[in-house]
């Protein structure tokens, strides 16, 4: 088969599989999250999604708070400032989210020892619940006296609507592939992705604190009786999957612009389906699993349009699970045996 | 006493799985409990490393009492235990899995540490050979030697282990009972949980029998290997 007459042309190619990395490399952040309290505590972590939700409105307060809600067009490198502050805002938002999803929604449940099945509704429960909360939030803003100073940006009169970045990012061709113009955000998103995920792999990997997570995904109680505190390493793994989704969500924020509250929800899917197809409870999985779905529906989208975009996602997920069951790397950080 | 055990009672749910247990490990002795399947003896070591909650009753490790303290503390503490099934970390290297042991330790740089990896290398030349094995790859006899090595690379006061023989070849299960002796003469206390209840009470310097969740038997393990009775329920007649 002729994929360049599939594709119209190779140039469209090439496009759709750059374009697909940029998001892929989000995903592959997002799966993260899920993969390490997978890994941890075979638990899917469904509210993962507002995490992320979370960390783009924190991106876009800090947009608002350090330059104000004129809607302003800057390029890459007037806006790093602020973006930097931003990521760092994100990070934290996230993280606090995640913590505080721990603590209410699974600690309980988890020293009562309930089923699986239970904090996963659970965690159905505390999604819906953070996910409306954000939605509420002009409401809160209202009991605050803020809702005047915020209604410039605020579409008007839509308090569930889309919130847009004031500071729209222009990309800037930096060169190109096959006719796809390669921009300097989508290097950034793709290189601080990478740069994040190397260093979340070598701190499991080589730290002392990463061997414990390890111990804990592979034998809880053997964990224990090794003097892992096991209630530490849940809430680090918490925190660590909330400090990927902040940076995703910056990178999304970057490339996109803007959020509402619902936005975690089809990203949240997407880096679930990408962890599993890597392998759920695998660092590195989640990496290629994000990276592979990505251009998988990029390219998907091309050649059946792009109303098949997460059709192809997820035909592409059953059948790499029919013929690898474990993922394409198994699950590494959990049961990993030979 | 280095370790006391008093009127301990542990549930699983509605079963009591041990009832009223007390007894004590004196300092650089080998305290045995033996007792037939479903006794309650893992279930007693469990809950001295802190993985079961107590029903009733307390344990004091080193003059303190450590019964409602998280198992890492204990650890830190200087108890440390080799479980039944060995809970070797499949997905981590021999080296990894002794490092896990010493977790709860700061001197991992140091000459002190090396020493004592040496150590567990001399009682366990095998996995001097395996440093760089995956734990999940060994046979079951070199995993019940990286889960007792593990167990000493915390540096322990007191070594709880779990049936060490369990599942191993007459050969090697001589060795394990002669690595216990040794592992004693260094100065470590040993609580040991063995089916081979002949080879255990040999050298115990104090014996425990369970029944159902509760001791019925106490006292030196020569004494309880002489013993008519013990001899006919636990040791198949012969010593
Ligand atoms: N997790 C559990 N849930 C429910 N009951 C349990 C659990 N663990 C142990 N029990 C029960 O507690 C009792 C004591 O079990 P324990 O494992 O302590 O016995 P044991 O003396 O170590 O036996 P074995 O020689 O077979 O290892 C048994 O009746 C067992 O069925
Ligand atoms: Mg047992």
């Amino acid at each position: 088969m002729d994929l360049g007459a599939l594709f119209g042309s190779f140039d469209n190619f090439a496009s759709f599989t750059v374009g697909g990395l940029v998001f892929g490399a989000i995903y592959a952040l997002i799966a993260l999250g899920y993969t390490m309290v997978y890994g941890v505590l075979q638990l899917i972590n469904f509210a993962h999604s507002e995490v992320f939700m979370f960390g783009t409105f924190a991106v876009a307060w800090i947009f608002v708070l350090l330059h104000g809600t004129s809607d302003v067009s800057w390029s890459l490198g007037k806006a790093l400032p602020i973006l930097l502050v931003a990521f760092v805002a994100a990070m934290i938002v996230s993280a606090l989210v995640a913590l505080l999803l721990e603590r209410v929604a699974y600690r309980p449940l988890i020293q009562k020892n309930a089923p699986k099945l239970i904090a996963l509704i659970s965690a159905i429960g505390a999604s819906f619940a953070l996910s409306e909360a954000m939605g509420l939030r002009d409401r809160f803003a209202g009991w605050f006296g803020l809702d005047h100073k915020l209604s410039n940006y605020v579409s008007p009169g839509a308090a569930r609507d889309v919130y847009s970045n004031p500071v729209s990012i222009q990309p800037h061709k930096l060169f190109e592939i096959g006719g796809y113009a390669v921009s300097d955000v989508d290097i950034v998103i793709i290189v601080a992705a990478l740069l994040m995920m190397f260093a979340l792999d070598q701190f499991v990997r080589r730290t002392r604190f990463g061997r414990g997570i390890r111990a804990v995904a592979q034998d809880p109680e053997s964990a224990s009786l090794m003097g892992v505190n096991s209630t530490r390493v849940v809430q680090v793994t918490f925190l660590i999957g909330g400090l990927m989704a902040g940076a995703a969500a910056t990178l999304y924020m970057m490339k996109i612009g803007s959020t509402r509250q619902n936005a975690g929800f089809i990203l949240g899917v997407k880096a679930f389906t990408a962890a599993v197809m890597g392998g759920i409870g695998n660092l590195r999985g989640a990496l290629l699993g994000g990276l592979l779905l990505g251009i998988m529906e990029n390219w998907g989208a091309a050649v059946f349009g792009s109303e098949w975009r997460d059709v192809v996602a997820f035909v592409l997920l059953v059948l790499i699970l029919l013929v690898r069951p474990s993922g394409l790397l198994g699950e590494a950080l959990g049961k990993a045996r030979a | 006493m280095l370790l006391e055990v008093e009127g301990l009672c542990v549930n699983y749910g509605h079963i009591e799985a041990i009832r009223d247990i007390s007894f004590g490990v004196e300092e650089g002795t080998i305290t045995t409990l033996i007792g037939a399947n479903g006794a309650g003896k893992t279930t007693t070591l469990k809950t001295i490393s802190g993985l079961r909650p107590v029903r009733a009753g307390r344990i004091v490790f080193d003059g303190t009492d450590i019964t409602h303290l998280p198992p890492y503390e204990r650890v830190k503490m200087g108890l440390s235990q080799s479980p039944e099934g060995r809970g070797c970390f499949p997905g981590m290297t021999v080296r990894e899995n002794l490092d896990m042991g010493a977790f709860v330790r700061k001197d991992t740089r140091t000459p002190a540490y090396q020493q004592d990896l040496d150590r567990v290398f001399d009682l366990f030349p095998r996995l001097s050979e395996r440093v760089n094995q995956m734990a999940g790859t060994m046979s079951g006899g070199e995993q019940q030697m990286l889960a007792m090595g593990r167990a000493l690379m915390a540096r322990p006061k007191v070594v709880l282990l779990d049936e060490p023989s369990m599942g191993l070849a007459p050969k090697l299960i001589a060795q394990i009972f002669a690595i216990i002796d040794e592992i004693r003469a260094q100065g470590t206390t040993v609580l040991l949980v063995e089916q081979n209840a002949a080879q255990a009470l040999k050298r115990s310097d104090s014996a425990h029998i369970l029944e159902t969740g509760r001791i019925i038997r106490s006292g030196p393990g020569r004494d309880l290997a002489g013993d008519a009775s013990v001899k006919a329920a636990y040791l198949g007649g012969d010593v």
